[in-house]
């Protein structure tokens, strides 16, 4: 909440988009490359901004680190266990899938699963239940309905 | 002395809040009527001290009082009206007393509207919004105190920060909390049953509004963050899965599905205890949101006052607040027992369905936002936790939710045919595919992101119509038959309609937006031609204006953007870029991006130039000056139905209200007003 926090975003970011224009690549498809993988790495002194957002100095020196890379012919993948290597797994917005990151990959699919399960046990349940005698109305309740449906034949 | 007034009426405000919590009910368990009568009187006063608290606070901000710490800090006297205004919450103490003052106008609300809810129902209620109003303004009072003055008195203030000197953002912050406390009042109705140990009908037809009106709230409020970020933030981005984002998104999510089972138990008297257990988990949300943003244990780019003491006295709130209705519930939920009997496939089982997906989703998010910092605690190990993540692990169970929602839509009550359903839908599916299809043959191939967004677009709006066309009638009854028996549906039932067609705007406007955005980046002199989408950018100059001058906008933008930015420039200087946006030979819009200099702050900011129309938006950002004087880096976006995105918002949001003014509503909350027109729906 209290989206006025939003204000610090910005000090510490600064305004603007990131990427200048003397960084880009001269061939379109390894510059398009290197735009879809700084979307996932991390700009480490920022806060939760991927290297592609931010106009950080770090933020800079990586999106060229990732050029020279990508034009000396590593595949993606090779990129990413590069910066691995160097920062730790923090560089990547994306978690691999390991036992540590298990809970948060899987938490969706199980609890889909589980919850669905108990879903079709609830409604099996619901389907064979014998409906108990309504509650009566209590004097309250019965005086409140009087009143609403003599208001509504007025009306 | 306006300000003492108001400070006194705080912690008077304080006092009334703990008599509200304790004596209404003591009384309701004892049968003391008295007693629970002096509820409804306890919120009326808490109401009315914490808008004289507020009035005062605003008044000193309005009158720029820098003996006050927080005007000191957070205006300007040059600042303009309207952010002197609006900066009364545009900092943490202040926005804590709106906080409050939102919360206390909730319960004057049930107080004032709820003359006929149960007597015991409503003591019990308001009581346990007191026991949140106590919790929050001693949170204000001892740890974020509004009222702290300075003892010397400064000459000026520091000026709000420039990013929050703007109109989107001023709005914003009213509304989400109107969204996130609108919750609190699903959650006192929760424990107050819970207390009650009874939950029926009346008790859902009186939470269903609130969560409504909730809903709607956060629903715009949501919006206008995002939109705010989109043209404030100078790259078009409009959603950053940044942890404050989604603690506003996750109460969002559970509101959706609460709204969604609250129909179930007011029609079928079922899904009681999960209701109850949503309304209890949506508000626990809202305020693990509080805590995330007000104590710094999450790095955000949105990361605000670090102050432990602040996020200790929070922590204790929510834990107080979760674990207490948690045991509550725990005690008293097997008790409740579930009435509607119903066939696994029928309304009911879809709506359990969507309640499914739409916890799954907020689970989702929930370990995406708490995830670092549980691994961290665990192992020591430092994990990221960003959008490319949510794109995987979140998106497939929103395209589950809008491939099922047409056929749950149509589903009967109690007992539904999956193959009727499916026969009355199959030509919305088969339109839906083949306009995939198109889009896919229109776009060469490709990426299959906008195709399928689009299709569950279409299948949405397409599978709302086959329902209108059903319900209207119009095969038997011809085209001006349908239309009268479809005007006399009731709200709730457009309400469902005009909100699922705005969601379906929204996923349409995202698919197409992300698929299909196109970008340029270069260094650019006056004269340049810069081409983008269909469109040729003409760089014609760039003007300085100093500080001080008069907002020269003249040409640039459209109304709606000049009344956006707002016209006056008297605490910046800007830089202000001139593009003409060509259309072939023809001028479709003077483009202004500027860079301004906030100077009392040192903070530069950006100021994007959007030209928005239905089917496209075109983005302009200036960036840097270059070191031969006379280039600059321009940045320009061609973004196809952008706008949708929010419009779906609005769409989503007018659904809500269209329900909210259903007569059933109506009819159980204002006593003894003379009704002449609503009873058309009978």
């Amino acid at each position: 909440m209290m989206r006025v926090a939003l204000l610090l975003l910005l000090a510490l970011a600064g305004p603007a988009a990131a990427v200048q224009p003397d960084e880009i690549l001269a061939d379109p498809a390894l510059e398009a490359r290197a735009r879809e993988l700084s979307k996932e790495i991390r700009c480490l002194v920022c806060r939760n901004e991927s290297i592609d957002d931010s106009n950080a100095d770090l933020a800079r020196d990586l999106r060229i680190l990732v050029r020279e890379r990508v034009a000396a012919g590593d595949s993606d993948a090779e990129v990413l266990q590069f910066l691995v290597d160097r920062y730790g797994e923090f560089v990547l917005l994306k978690p691999r899938l390991s036992a540590g990151n298990a809970v948060l990959w899987l938490a969706g699919p199980a609890l889909f699963l589980g919850g669905g399960l108990a879903a079709v046990l609830f409604l099996r349940r619901r389907r064979r239940a014998a409906a108990p005698a309504e509650a009566p109305l209590s004097a309250e309740e019965e005086a409140a309905l009087r009143e609403i449906l003599g208001e509504d034949r007025q009306g | 002395m306006i300000v003492e007034l108001g400070h006194f009426a705080l912690t008077l405000a304080l006092a009334v809040a703990l008599f509200q919590a304790a004596v209404p009910l003591y009384g309701a368990g004892r049968g003391w009527v008295d007693w629970m009568r002096a509820a409804a009187p306890a919120a009326l006063v808490q109401f009315l001290l914490v808008g004289i608290a507020f009035a005062a606070l605003t008044h000193a901000f309005v009158t720029s009082d820098f003996s006050l710490r927080i005007v000191y800090e957070n205006s300007h006297s040059l600042k303009p009206a309207l952010y002197k205004f609006t900066g009364t919450w545009g900092n943490h103490e202040g926005s804590m007393l709106l906080w409050v003052l939102i919360l206390a106008l909730f319960g004057g609300l049930v107080a004032a509207f709820g003359r006929r809810l149960p007597l015991g129902l409503k003591a019990r209620t308001l009581s346990v919004q007191a026991m949140i109003a106590v919790a929050f303004l001693a949170f204000t009072i001892f740890t974020s105190n509004p009222f702290e003055r300075l003892p010397q008195i400064p000459l000026n203030g520091r000026d709000l920060n420039p990013l929050l000197q703007d109109i989107g953002l001023a709005i914003h912050p009213p509304f989400l909390y109107l969204g996130y406390v609108g919750l609190s009042m699903a959650f006192s109705f929760a424990v107050a049953a819970l207390i009650e140990g009874r939950v029926d009908a009346t008790w859902a037809r009186w939470v269903r509004p609130w969560t409504l009106a909730a809903w709607v709230a956060l629903t715009f409020g949501i919006a206008l963050g995002s939109y705010w970020a989109y043209y404030e933030l100078g790259w078009g981005g409009w959603w950053f899965w940044d942890p404050v984002e989604n603690a506003s998104f996750m109460p969002w999510l559970l509101a959706t599905a609460l709204l969604h089972s609250a129909i179930v138990v007011e029609k079928r008297s079922s899904l009681k205890v999960w209701t109850i257990l949503l309304a209890i988990l949506a508000f626990s949300l809202s305020l693990i949101g509080t805590f995330l943003v007000r104590s710094g244990v999450i790095t955000s780019v949105h990361a605000f006052a670090n102050d432990p003491d602040r996020g200790v006295f929070i922590l204790g709130i929510l834990g107080v607040a979760i674990i207490g209705s948690l045991t509550l519930f725990a005690i008293r939920a097997p008790a409740m027992r579930s009435e509607g009997v119903f066939q696994p496939v029928s309304r009911e089982a879809a709506l359990v369905f969507n309640n499914l997906v739409l916890a799954v989703a907020c689970a989702v998010v929930f370990v995406g936002t708490l995830g670092p910092l549980f691994r961290e605690f665990i192992d020591g190990e430092k994990i990221s936790v960003g959008a490319p993540f949510y794109e995987l692990a979140f998106t497939p169970f929103m395209v589950i939710l809008l491939l099922a929602l047409p056929v749950g839509a149509m589903l009967a009550w109690k007992r539904a045919s999956l193959g009727a359903v499916l026969a009355r839908l199959w030509w919305a599916g088969a339109a839906a595919l083949a306009i995939g299809g198109a889009v896919w043959a229109l776009q060469e191939g490709g990426a299959l992101l906008a195709p399928v967004g689009i299709a569950l677009a279409a299948w949405l709006i397409l599978g709302a119509l086959t329902e209108l066309w059903e319900r209207g009638g119009f095969a038997r009854t011809g085209f001006g038959g349908g239309l009268r028996r479809l005007a006399g549906l009731p709200r709730a039932d457009w309400g469902k309609w005009i909100a699922h067609a705005g969601l379906a705007l929204s996923a349409m406007g995202i698919a197409a937006l992300t698929a299909w955005e196109t970008e340029d980046i270069r260094l650019a002199k006056p004269g340049d031609r810069i081409p983008i989408g269909p469109y040729v950018l003409e760089f014609a100059g760039v003007e300085s204006l100093p500080l001080g001058a008069p907002f020269a906008i003249g040409q640039c933008g459209n109304e709606g953007e000049r009344a956006f930015k707002g016209t006056e420039a008297r605490n910046f200087r800007t830089e202000m870029g001139r593009f003409r946006l060509m259309d072939g030979d023809t001028q479709v819009a003077l483009m202004c991006p500027e860079k301004r200099d906030y100077p009392v702050q040192r903070m530069p900011t950006t100021e994007a130039a959007i030209d928005s129309t239905l089917a496209r938006d075109v983005y302009v950002v200036l960036g840097d000056r270059q070191t031969d004087g006379e280039s600059w880096a321009v940045r320009s976006y061609h973004k196809p139905l952008a706008a949708w995105i929010w419009l779906g918002c609005l769409v989503m949001g007018a659904g809500g209200l269209m329900s909210l003014s259903d007569r059933r509503f109506r009819v159980g909350t204002v006593a003894g007003r003379p009704r002449g027109k609503a009873v058309a729906a009978e």
